[in-house]
């Protein structure tokens, strides 16, 4: 009898059968069936609200539970759409090159990895659902194959390995405190002290490295931009968000007894440095795909600066509010960067090479990719009606009432810098005079860029109270 | 000073001077290495969790360093994998 | 791997980086010893040996791995999938070593058979006694390392297309398992009481082969090439 839980538990198997399957028979490929596993699990929490599932039949803290509410299952759908996008735009990417055949397996891999992190419940099953996440990233980046691709994702491996050892000594430390790995347990048990605080403090700082928050930021444009561009999308719409994600989790639902102002302050103040810094590197990158991942960088730190401001409400409707910003954020970002790094891909593929300077007529030869790339610029600058300025306004507006004023030029100066790189690629690409022949030249890799892009644009921002009811929240 | 502590001690003492290596030395061999004297340093502490006297130990310690063990084993062996390939001769064709 | 970048930095320098570690690792020792003070007096110990009966196994870290927690254990067997992946997917296999003097080859005569003996007594014993299938894979592929290091250039694997299979028989097997208890309605990785052991021994079996083959392919260190001798 299959029951809403069993979505959980199928989340994960689908996509990993789908990998085995295609790890064993490189000439076919069953990616179809993996967003329709996660389609499951966002119905299941839309009508049963939260679920759990005890696997194994040994409830927790022998067994391991698997547990889905609003959030994960707002976070499993973003999978699922970005997902199929790029599987799509990935099967007309890879049709030339021999490295096709390791993709597919790894990019399932890497699927399963992610359903697997948004609905996991324990702390030691969430340290291996991220090594299984840095390893299918890092080997999937360096399909890319050139000796830029191989450095810099060594070094993401090696960073996110660093994460992970710490985040495990934490792990150690609330074993040895409390005596159980799972995420409910541990959210009863945990009282102030410096074992919980500290434990909070490296499993945050394991997270930072993943997430690329400033100043740890350093790996993420080399990675990100010389990976193939399939791999970009995924590695910045979705890896670094799991990171992120985590962290919320972590803060306000578990160790909600420990954080402090301060330490939500600091927080803050990193994320407000990464929005200069990432904005105004992308600014002044020479490549488009370095463009695209400075601006990652960039998001990111739009995230964090919410930790702040979450912390100075107190829990209730407007916290919920508030989260709900967060999560539209990061997901018009999950939509509107896979979009960007999808276009960016189209173009290099035409162009020969991705230097802005010398995009010049894009918008006659690509004129959907060109315009996909425009309205992923939208989501990613904030104008209305994308998800993304609706999620900015709430930013700005709690900044102001809460009397936390100082995040807002950061803000406003990221919006700025925003716009000014859309609009440098955005010119270079209209360079000549836009007489298209054809809207889309090649409809498999172009599609999922322009339908991602809308979505971050136009759906997430006129749709935004069906993902509140989702959250949970009124 | 009782057994786990002294023993769990001693592996986060791995853990700090593997630490030190991983940032101070540049060779992705000594990385690595470094890398795997930090997994042994938080495994040494679970193991040391485990210890309960006369009573048989804690199994669930063990079965999570079995699994932490084949975790770095992975990784490393990508690592080392990707390392090996930077020292080949320049391959700039690529996708 | 690179050693010209071996240099030795100015004396101060190098503080500037033992210094907050040496702090780091004193605070951590401090912590460590504050979460024993406050530990409780049972963890998960007693739970775990008080449910081995329903297990299927009498070792109680074969019960935590496969049974307990055996999602677990399932993602960590992708984890070595996504290694060998990535591995193969760099390229083709350095040259190997040149074929074994006979000291070499006497010694891998010997030691060989026994590795692979060892390894299956391993896999068996593991249900009741220190052992188990990633036991069982390790030694099995240190008798692989040896045939490596003895000259064979496929380290005494089978054909690149078995190897693949082999290697996804492991994540396979327990997947399919998995999913096979959910649709009967139990749940997954939800195993009945005496079906466990069987269930256990047939997972752990297909694991052992799997890790075996992952790990002396990912030593190989690339693609397997067909090479003139």
């Amino acid at each position: 009898m299959m029951t809403p839980e069993s979505s959980l538990a199928l989340a994960v198997a689908v996509p990993l059968l789908g990998a085995l399957l295609t790890a064993a028979w490189p000439r076919g490929k069953r990616a179809s069936d993996a967003p329709a596993a996660g389609w499951w699990v966002v119905a299941a929490v839309w009508r049963h609200g939260t679920l759990r599932a005890e696997l194994g039949g040994w409830g927790a803290p022998l067994g391991i539970a698997l547990t889905a509410d609003g959030l994960s299952a707002a976070f499993v759908l973003l999978t699922a759409l970005v997902g199929a996008g790029i599987a799509v735009h990935a099967s007309g990417y890879f049709q030339h090159f021999a490295s096709a055949r390791y993709f597919w397996p790894l990019w399932l891999l890497l699927w399963t990895a992610l359903n697997a992190l948004w609905l996991a419940a324990d702390v030691f099953n969430l340290y291996v659902t991220l090594e299984l996440l840095g390893l299918s990233a890092a080997a999937l980046g360096a399909l890319g194959g050139t000796r830029a691709a191989l450095a810099a994702n060594l070094r993401y491996l090696l960073i996110g390995l660093l994460g992970s050892l710490t985040w495990l000594l934490g792990v150690a430390l609330l074993y040895a405190a409390y005596g159980t790995l799972d995420l409910r347990q541990l959210a009863a048990a945990i009282a102030p002290g410096p074992v919980a605080s500290a434990a909070l403090t490296l499993m945050i700082g394991g997270l930072a490295l993943k997430a690329a928050l400033f100043p740890l930021h350093f790996w993420l444009p080399p990675a990100h931009a010389s990976a193939p561009a399939p791999v970009s999308a995924v590695l910045s719409a979705l890896v670094v968000k799991a990171a992120v994600y985590l962290a919320l989790r972590l803060w306000y639902e578990h160790f909600a007894a420990v954080i402090t102002p301060v330490a939500a302050a600091l927080l803050g103040a990193l994320g407000a440095a990464a929005v200069l810094w990432g904005s105004w590197r992308a600014l002044r990158a020479v490549r488009l795909k370095l463009l695209a991942a400075y601006s990652t960088v960039a998001q990111i730190g739009y995230l964090f600066l919410f930790f702040p401001l979450l912390q100075a409400l107190p829990a209730g409707a407007e916290r919920e509010r508030l989260l709900g910003a967060l999560v539209l954020m990061a997901l018009s970002h999950g939509f509107a960067k896979a979009s960007l790094f999808l276009a960016a891909g189209s173009i290099q593929h035409h162009a020969g090479h991705d230097r802005i300077d010398e995009l010049g007529g894009t918008a006659q030869h690509l004129p959907a990719t060109t315009f996909a790339f425009g309205l992923a610029g939208t989501a990613l600058i904030g104008l209305p009606p994308s998800g993304a300025f609706l999620g900015k306004w709430l930013l700005l507006e709690n900044a102001l009432r809460a009397g936390q004023w100082w995040w807002v030029p950061p803000m406003l100066a990221g919006s700025l810098l925003a716009a000014g790189y859309v609009f440098r690629v955005l010119s270079r690409a209209f360079n000549r005079e836009p007489t298209p022949r054809h809207f889309v030249t090649a409809a498999r890799t172009e599609l999922p860029a322009l339908a991602l892009a809308s979505v971050a644009t136009l759906a997430l921002g006129l749709g935004a109270q069906w993902l509140w009811r989702l959250l949970g929240i009124a | 000073m009782s057994a786990p502590f002294l023993y769990g001690s001693a592996g986060l003492i791995l853990f700090g001077l593997g630490l030190w290596s991983l940032l101070a030395h540049a060779p992705l061999l000594r990385k690595l290495i470094a890398f795997n004297i930090m997994g042994s340093g938080v495994f040494h502490i679970f193991i040391a969790l485990a210890e309960r006297g006369a009573r048989p130990p804690d199994p669930v310690p063990h079965a999570l360093v079995l699994t932490g063990i084949v975790v770095a084993v992975s990784a490393t062996a990508l690592a080392l994998a990707l390392g090996q390939r930077l020292e080949e001769p320049d391959d700039d064709t690529g996708i | 791997m690179d050693s010209q970048h071996f240099s030795v930095p100015p004396r101060w320098s190098a503080w500037l980086l033992v210094l907050p570690l040496v702090a780091l690792t004193l605070w951590l020792l401090w912590i460590f010893h504050v979460a024993l003070a406050q530990s409780p007096d049972e963890r998960l110990a007693e739970r775990a040996l008080a449910a081995l009966p329903e297990s299927g196994v009498t070792n109680p870290v074969t019960a935590v791995l496969l049974n307990y927690r055996g999602y677990d254990t399932l993602l960590e067997l992708a984890v070595l999938l996504a290694a060998f992946l990535g591995v193969w997917a760099l390229g083709e296999a350095p040259r190997g070593f040149a074929p074994a003097g006979p000291a070499l080859r006497g010694m891998i005569a010997a030691v060989v058979p026994l590795a692979l003996t060892v390894g299956g007594y391993l896999l068996w014993v593991g249900g009741h006694a220190p052992g188990g299938a990633f036991q069982a894979g390790a030694v099995l592929a240190a008798g692989g390392v040896l045939l490596h290091l003895g000259g064979d250039p496929r380290a005494g694997l089978p054909a690149p297309d078995t190897q693949r299979a082999l290697a996804t028989l492991g994540v396979a097997v327990f997947t399919l398992v998995g999913v096979a208890t959910l649709a009967f309605g139990r749940g997954f990785l939800t195993y009945p009481v005496a079906g466990a052991k069987g269930l256990i021994l047939l997972i752990e079996s297909a694991a052992t082969l799997a890790i075996a083959v992952i790990l002396v392919a990912v030593y190989v260190g690339g693609h397997p090439v067909e090479r003139e001798r």
